[in-house]
């Protein structure tokens, strides 16, 4: 299947799960913003949990579709529509030849979605990574966003993959969004160069994610964390979700496409789920951030990798199923008849429903 | 500030990151470099990344394939052997310049700054081996220290929109290359032909942590020579033997 760009959305990048192993050459990790939604995405139409996606941020593309395929919308929704016709999300569908995707727009107040396609979106990667990057111009489609008469092949759908269609990533299994559950953080690596004060401040109060959110971070504004003795250190490495706070004392979330090395001091780290939700955040919106130790947030992880477990265990049922091909596949007759034989008598049997 | 005890510090859900004290110095650096070749030499399970900055180790875990408190005693002793046997890099690379005209359009003011010509400009950047601490801030870009100090030029008032890569550029006490075509300020007297950075290449970038590196000025048909056999990656880099690699 190829999907050809008739226009891009504000912006539309293509995305796996980044370009990890060379943060010492100075080359920043990239990748989707919420890994938690491009996973069960690419699962709920059979891919591995981390091949390429559209990575669509609140205004999504108009795509027409050459050949057929399947695909899944996960994450925000964006309002998807198949020949303008909205068609759910967390759902797998069909497209065919001919068929134009296109979105109405956010619905539920999240800003990312991912449209992940049967076989992935095929273009070479580039250092183990299809990931765009954008600042650095690297990966995806000539490192950069999509525009108009862009044309993206996909790969090799599974075997089964038409037996996907239909699948709902059942509701417990999706990520938790709700608005009012605080970020998860592990204080450190510099917490001991902020104040007990600035720490509190920091774990109490209410922040709001500010006009300067990207891809690289997501600056917050709300009250001064206080630091003990001036913000700068010699530069240290900036891992995904850190807190970096300025001499200004705001504090800013580094995300996926964050600098890797960094001379700012870090209260504490987001844990990667909490990275996925805050990316799902746009400016004005309100962040609590909560403490955890390090041993809490890697239980939380595996509670993670357990409930993608679950998914794909799901699909596979779902996939297996034979009652399903009975119901779809074969109308259940209300008449007709047989030949049975008993003690080497054969009889006609003639049999209807009543 | 007085010598302490590294710190395992915890970053996150997926990383540990191993401070070696808030300072610029060799000595700091020479045991983040050495945790670090002794980790990739003895491979943790679970471990991702090795990332080593001017003063710290940031070691990335997969939290799936990972028993933390494993980890940080596998650490522990890895840091508990270091102090013995500190190691400093003894490879050196020669990095060709050609200095001023259009390759070095600074060359000229950082001479007058100091009030010495552009030769002695030119001979006191290739005086010194410099040592490069770490790389970041853009892909293949090298913190580099050790150049000397006398050729010490603040940064430009308005920073250029677009510098060339391999430009190589001066900006207070440190000197650098820019590996790829960006934007910045630094004072730029000269560039070389190398090609410092190549997505495409194995590994991408010229430069790596721990490497001495030594400018030799060359003439503009020596920067064409080389630059046509880099861009066909052909050229071999010169690599030369510093030192035993003790501190």
């Amino acid at each position: 299947m190829k999907l050809l760009v008739r226009s891009p959305g504000i912006l539309t990048t293509v995305q796996d799960l980044g370009r990890w192993g060379h943060q010492a050459i100075g080359m920043p990790v990239a990748g989707a913003m919420d890994p938690m939604a491009l996973r069960r995405g690419n699962i709920m139409v059979h891919n591995d949990p981390g091949a390429a996606a559209l990575e669509i941020t609140v205004v999504g593309p108009k795509l027409a579709v050459q050949g057929s395929g399947i695909v899944a919308l996960a994450g925000g929704d964006l309002g998807m529509m198949v020949n303008g016709t909205h068609v759910q999300p967390w759902t797998t569908v069909a497209v065919k030849d001919g068929d134009v995707v296109s979105f109405s727009g956010m619905k539920d107040g999240l800003c990312r979605g991912y449209l992940c396609v049967a076989g992935g979106i095929d273009i070479p990667p580039l250092m183990g990574s299809r990931s765009t990057y954008l600042r650095g111009k690297i990966g995806g489609l000539q490192g950069r966003a999509l525009k108009a008469g862009d044309e993206l092949e996909t790969g090799s759908p599974y075997i089964l993959g038409k037996r996907c269609i239909g699948f709902v990533c059942p509701e417990d299994l999706r990520p938790d969004y709700s608005p009012s559950r605080r970020m998860d953080v592990v204080p450190g690596p510099q917490d001991d160069l902020f104040t007990d004060e600035g720490i509190k401040t920091f774990l109490s109060e209410e922040y709001v994610v500010s006009a300067a959110a990207d891809r690289m971070g997501y600056r917050m504004e709300g009250p001064t964390i206080e630091h003990v003795d001036g913000a700068d250190i010699v530069s240290d490495a900036i891992c995904l979700g850190a807190v970096q706070v300025p001499g200004h004392g705001q504090p800013i979330v580094m995300m996926a496409d964050r600098q890797t090395t960094g001379g700012y001091t870090k209260i504490a780290v987001l844990t990667a789920n909490s990275v996925a939700r805050l990316a799902q955040r746009l400016p004005g919106q309100p962040v609590r951030f909560s403490a955890m130790s390090q041993d809490q947030a890697i239980i939380e992880a595996r509670e993670e990798r357990g409930r993608l477990e679950s998914l794909r265990l799901a699909l596979e049922g779902w996939i297996a199923d034979p009652a399903r091909d009975e119901k779809e596949l074969v109308e259940p007759a209300t008449e007709g008849q047989c030949r049975i034989t008993v003690d080497g008598e054969t009889y006609e049997v003639q049999w209807e429903k009543i | 500030m007085k010598e302490t005890e590294p710190k395992i510090r915890p970053a996150g859900d997926s990383c540990l990151v191993v401070d070696f004290g808030n300072a610029i110095a060799l000595e700091i650096n020479a045991k983040v470099q050495t945790l670090r070749s002794n980790l990739e030499a003895r491979p943790v399970p679970g471990i991702m990344e090795l990332m080593p900055t001017y003063r710290s180790l940031a070691v990335y875990f997969d939290p799936m394939e990972t028993n933390l408190e494993g980890l940080r005693e596998t650490i522990s002793a890895e840091i508990g052997s270091i102090d013995e046997q500190v190691e400093i890099g003894s490879k050196e690379a020669v990095i060709p310049v050609c200095y001023g005209g259009e390759y070095g359009p600074d060359l000229e003011s950082v001479a007058k700054h100091h009030g010495i010509s552009e030769e002695e400009v030119i001979r006191r950047h290739c005086s010194n081996s410099c040592y490069c601490y770490m790389l970041g801030f853009t892909p293949g870009f090298s913190y580099l220290g050790g150049m000397d100090e006398s050729i010490a030029t603040p940064r430009l008032e308005t920073p250029r929109e677009l510098i060339p890569a391999g430009s190589v550029g001066i900006a207070g006490k440190q000197t650098g290359i820019y590996p790829i075509d960006s934007p910045g300020g630094w004072q730029l007297i000269g560039r070389t032909p190398l090609v410092m950075y190549d997505p495409a290449r194995e590994p991408a970038t010229l430069l790596d942590a721990g490497l001495w590196i030594r400018f030799r000025p060359v003439q503009k048909d020596e920067y064409l020579d080389i630059r046509e056999k880099a861009i066909k990656n052909a050229y071999e880099l010169e690599i030369v033997e510093k030192g035993d690699g003790t501190l």
